[in-house]
């Protein structure tokens, strides 16, 4: 959906902040400008300076330090970097060094500029990731932020400061259930939103109800086609092969410019 | 006990689908919803709650504005940007590190403990079940991952039931984490697309990361022959078994609107048949 309408509108910056899977580029094959790894601060600890306080490890809300007898240990993969344990180091034991957790290129495809994020496997934070990715927004172009699934986290971060949420659902409870969720995440954000209705057709009329009842706009429907969905496992953007559908996303994204007044 | 953890890299790959199934075909397993921000398997499996619990998986800093001297400091010293210019806390932001509790000069911020969610012990028609839903919005989903293993565990040792079968979240992040370290087998559930081949990548990776033994299933498999059989070839290089294809097939949507597992709606039917012989498989594995 995404990438469908950074194609067809053309001329936008488009992040790829589904960090965990990005899959924009397989679908775009950019060329790449820039590599550079993501890093987090994390707590080295000076065993000439340290005398074993605790302070640290009683400070910290993650767990992760550990004062032993004779060492501190630190366990890097729980620290949220908030400096804290520097702060409270009566000795000024604690310094910080970067840790790499993932990967963020640049690039562009066409007139498209693309910019995204990897996280490293096996590396559980994808929100500092997610934030060094939309660090590179330029002003004066139109930003399509790409989002992974769900509702914690990963999606707030990706969310925060937009204009404008679009949420792609499917026409089965399934669908209805996690659209009802990511409703009183946006409603919450205050972030005004619209729905797109993936493989319409398929399911129930359980998410146009749903929709009609919260007075929320139904923005585009993208029919449950044989064509559609082999495009997409082949990994082609399924508007460069059927262009009646380039219109359509061109409307789709006037009447969003035209929903927050731009 | 044995545990098997159904995964995927993305979402709507058929992953809850595959679960409910398996929870009809075990009988007696204990089954957990790990995919705790967007739980779907209650839909399928119609819990009946037992025991409800809070979750209070993170703090969150109160700033008291009678006392706050507008110094900046908290503002300046929070690396999550929570801190509003009129010296208001942004509860979306605050991660509850306690830094601004720690530099203010005149004791105006405290840390309280903020509900994130809800644990979960139900009864199905096919046994116990554990399972959450976090709070929208709401981060530390792997605490509340770990809360409904933990949860499960304690089910099967009370019911002696000697599997649970794990729905895990979507990617490879935290919740996926707390879903998979320890576990007996990881099947992968995915689709015959090209992000879905990525995507498999990065679970495939993921698992190896911690030395889980992985297995893999394509939905839709028919839906696009040539991609199927490259991941078949794929998994073949890296020695990755694949239990198996299911089939394209309608019945599994309607399955779900009807709320009702597949291999319980359409027993007879293709897809049914490619969810059982990947369990018959699962369980020899398992030595069960």
């Amino acid at each position: 959906m995404a990438v469908n309408t950074a194609l067809s509108v053309g001329n936008v910056q488009f992040l790829d902040c589904d960090v965990e899977k990005p899959n924009a580029h397989l679908l775009l094959h950019p060329t790449i400008s820039l590599t550079e790894p993501v890093c987090v601060s994390v707590p080295v600890v000076n065993g000439e300076l340290c005398d074993h306080c605790g302070e640290c490890a009683q400070f910290c809300h993650y767990n992760a330090l550990f004062v032993g007898s004779e060492k501190v240990l630190v366990f890097p993969e729980l620290c949220h970097s908030c400096g804290g344990c520097v702060l409270v180091c009566p000795r000024k034991a604690i310094t910080e060094q970067g840790r790499r957790i993932g990967t963020l290129k640049l690039g562009s495809a066409g007139d498209l500029e693309l910019v995204y994020g990897e996280l490293e496997v096996g590396e559980s934070m994808a929100v500092p990731v997610i934030r060094e990715v939309k660090r590179r927004i330029v002003d004066g172009k139109d930003v399509i932020l790409d989002s992974s699934p769900g509702a914690s986290c990963p999606v707030v971060e990706t969310v925060r400061g937009s204009d404008f949420s679009v949420l792609v659902t499917e026409p089965t409870p399934f669908g209805l259930h996690d659209l009802r969720i990511a409703v009183r995440v946006l409603e919450n954000m205050r972030v005004p939103f619209g729905v797109v209705i993936n493989r319409a057709g398929v399911g129930d009329r359980g998410v146009y109800e749903y929709c009609e009842e919260k007075g929320i706009r139904v923005l585009l429907e993208i029919p449950f086609q044989r064509r559609i969905a082999q495009l997409y496992s082949r990994g082609i953007p399924f508007s460069a092969e059927m262009p009646e559908w380039k219109e359509k996303f061109r409307a789709f994204f006037d009447e969003v410019r035209r929903l927050v007044g731009g | 006990m044995k545990q098997l953890t159904v995964l995927s890299g993305k979402g709507g790959t058929g992953k809850t689908t595959v679960t409910a199934s398996f929870a009809v075909l075990a009988g007696n397993a204990i089954v957990a919803d790990c995919d705790v921000d967007a739980p779907n398997l209650h839909m399928l499996l119609h819990p009946r709650i037992v025991e409800t619990r809070e979750f209070k998986g993170s703090k969150l800093a109160i700033l008291d504005k009678s006392k706050c001297v507008e110094c900046g400091l908290c503002r300046k010293r929070c690396r999550f940007g929570a801190i509003t210019e009129r010296f208001e806390v942004d509860p979306i932001a605050c991660e509850g590190c306690g830094v601004c509790d720690l530099v203010c000069p005149v004791n105006a911020i405290a840390l309280s403990e903020r509900i994130s969610g809800h644990a979960y012990i139900s009864k199905t028609e096919h046994g116990f079940m554990s399972h959450a839903m976090l709070s929208p919005g709401e981060a530390n989903s792997g605490k509340l991952v770990t809360l409904v293993r933990q949860n499960a565990r304690i089910l099967a040792e009370r019911e002696s039931s000697d599997m649970v079968i794990i729905d895990g979240p979507p990617g490879i992040a935290c919740p996926v984490i707390a879903s998979v370290t320890g576990v007996d087998l990881g099947l992968a559930v995915t689709e015959p697309s090209m992000s879905g081949i990525h995507d498999l990548e990065r679970v495939l990776q993921l698992l190896g990361h911690f030395g889980v033994r992985p297995l893999v299933c394509v939905n839709m498999s028919d839906i696009n022959e040539e991609n199927t059989r490259k991941i078949v070839s794929f998994c073949k290089e890296r020695d990755v078994e694949v239990v198996g294809g299911i089939p394209f097939n309608r019945v599994v949507t309607e399955a779900m609107v009807k709320g009702k597992p597949v291999v319980e709606y359409a027993p007879r039917s293709d897809a049914a048949a490619g969810i059982g012989r990947a369990w018959k498989r699962i369980l020899s594995l398992l030595e069960l």
